[in-house]
């Protein structure tokens, strides 16, 4: 385990670390109050669901609405697990069990539907999240509309920082692997990439589970977080929202959809005072962005180290001169 | 030993026969060209080869292993994998990805770790990465691109382009190489480069090579056999010199003598 440790990981490890520790504090000496963490759980969820879409649509290019129907599942999982054990282990087989379900159900849509493209994909998906949300509608289990409240609250800000770096970590070494550049040069283009040997349907269908999973994730977490959910609260709409952040941070950009969902996260902090204007300053926002940097925040560049670096020589450079 | 073989091969598109009855019989290590005006059926031919369109009847067998395998109804990327690597006629290079890995993306099948090893990064990742890396650079010096690795794709010259996609083709080890017009919009001495090129990574890499090709300089300098299609049929086959002559060819070409 030699090789792993080399300087850039060691940066990013201490970075994860720093963050770490201050927020910890922040919330230790209570700047970061009980309802700026509801906010830091909301957007650190939102970075999972972010990261994982990002690698179904930006990395893979398959464009799926049907995100939220994944969240759906490790959402129910969790909650009928926890609230039989409601302890960590409860927590642990219920985001197992949500994983594993999305998992095959993802394998199920992806058979028939990765054979679609563009326009049509994203048709199929989001029929079938609303299969899912339909299902867990009319489910005797899943206790119908009125959804599962008093879900115990498992989730602190611990088990969700572990569980984003765990789902950061697992999207940027794909992206970043043999598979990764398999599923790239699909979007770029699939019949080129099929004459260069890519078995095209094993990598998309790749992209869609791991996305899948980590949907799930995200699910499990939202759902021991905010003690309810509702068939409602995984429609649409909920896709609509994860699309929103990979869009803004930029299609295959993993650095920039953590940025975006934080950014948006904030927004949507600030403005709760202004709640009348709140939803057409949060629309002018985006359409201000995709006016002015079409390819979003980041387009389909990383920030990394080397380009701290250099931006920093470049700013003593500067200095010198 | 014939590595190539194709035998009596159909391929309608609707009422249109763009492959009718071809037969072409390729030996290991042979430089073939092939030729035909506009629309005769090169490019479907070579489509129908590498899997991109299925053929309508008719048969395509591969050597491999010493062994002929039918392949007319195996998908493309399978028939890659089994040695079979082409270039496009517009170039299909994946744009946005940096000129290495353009060529590591072909290197793909051969490239053997799990997930488990790509979410670790464990030292098998590393080894074997940095092992693609070093194969993936000399691939480019052969085409002389080394100093443009990390260069996007789409922001090469064009000459340059058409370079990378042979690379790349390379890249995934083929026995037979498919180049479809490399010389398209090149200028003479570009086009010199590339004859050289040609020759070069034929005899270095032990390859057979079919290539089509207006340039007829550079087919009859280059091409040791030439296989002739017009309207979906072989008209001819044959040495440069014989083809030069032959009656059919020159009709096809210049139309009927009065």
């Amino acid at each position: 385990m030699k090789k792993v440790l080399n300087i850039k990981n060691m940066i990013w490890a201490l970075f994860i670390v720093v963050i770490y520790v201050v927020i910890t504090f922040l919330i230790h000496i209570k700047i970061i109050n009980a309802y700026y963490q509801i906010t830091l759980l909301l957007i650190c969820i939102n970075i999972i669901l972010a990261v994982s879409l990002n690698l179904i649509i930006g990395v893979a290019g398959q464009f799926s609405l049907g995100h939220a129907g994944f969240m759906c599942i490790g959402a129910y999982a969790s909650a009928l697990i926890t609230k039989s054990i409601a302890n960590l282990g409860g927590l642990i087989l219920g985001v197992l069990v949500g994983m594993m379900i999305s998992a095959i159900v993802a394998l199920i849509v992806a058979l028939p539907t990765l054979r679609l493209k563009g326009d049509y994909l994203a048709i199929a998906t989001l029929g079938f999240a609303e299969i899912i949300r339909i299902i867990v509608l009319n489910l005797q289990i899943t206790n119908r509309a009125a959804g599962i409240a008093n879900i115990p609250k498992l989730i602190n800000w611990n088990i969700i920082y572990l569980g984003v770096i765990i789902a950061v970590i697992m999207v940027t070494n794909f992206k970043r692997s043999a598979s990764g550049r398999a599923c790239i040069s699909i979007k770029e283009d699939e019949i080129a990439s099929e004459a260069m040997g890519i078995n095209t349907t094993k990598y998309k269908t790749r992209a869609f589970v791991i996305g899948a999973i980590l949907a799930s994730l995200a699910g499990s977490f939202y759902a021991n977080t905010f003690y309810v959910i509702k068939p409602e609260t995984f429609g649409f709409a909920k896709s609509i929202d994860i699309l929103v952040i990979v869009v803004f941070g930029g299609m295959g950009s993993i650095t920039g959809s953590i940025i975006a969902a934080i950014a948006l996260g904030i927004i949507n902090t600030l403005l709760q005072g202004f709640s009348t204007i709140r939803m057409i300053v949060y629309a002018i926002t985006i359409v201000a962005i995709m006016v002015f940097r079409p390819k979003g925040l980041l387009g389909s560049k990383e920030l990394t180290i080397d380009k701290f670096r250099s931006i920093f020589k470049r700013g003593a450079d500067h200095e010198s001169a | 030993m014939s590595l190539l073989k194709v035998v009596d091969l159909y391929r309608n598109f609707g009422g249109l026969a763009a492959l009718s009855g071809v037969n072409v019989d390729i030996d290991q290590g042979e430089l073939i060209g092939l030729i035909g005006p506009n629309g005769a059926g090169k490019t479907t031919l070579f489509n129908v080869i590498t899997g991109i369109y299925e053929p309508s009847s008719g048969s395509v067998e591969l050597l491999v292993n010493d062994n002929m395998v039918d392949i007319s109804h195996k998908k493309t990327d399978a028939i890659n994998r089994l040695g079979i690597a082409r270039t496009f006629q517009n170039i299909r290079l994946f744009k946005d990805m940096s000129v290495i890995d353009n060529v590591k993306v072909a290197m793909n099948s051969k490239i053997k770790y799990g997930l488990l090893h790509t979410f670790l990064r464990t030292d098998k990742y590393y080894q074997i990465e940095d092992d693609v890396d070093v194969k993936a650079k000399r691939l480019l010096s052969v085409v002389n691109l080394n100093d443009k690795a990390c260069d996007l794709a789409k922001n090469l010259p064009y000459g340059d382009q058409r370079k990378l996609e042979i690379a790349r083709a390379l890249a995934s080890s083929p026995s037979l190489l498919f180049l479809d017009e490399p010389a398209a919009g090149m200028n003479p001495q570009e086009t010199a480069e590339l004859t050289s090129l040609i020759k070069k990574i034929k005899n270095d890499l032990n390859l057979t090579i079919v290539l089509i090709e207006h340039d007829m300089s550079l087919v009859m300098n280059l091409c040791e056999r030439i296989y002739v299609l017009d309207y979906g049929r072989c008209i001819a086959n044959g040495f440069p010199d014989q083809i030069k002559k032959d009656k059919r060819v020159i009709k096809a070409y210049l139309g009927k003598e009065n």
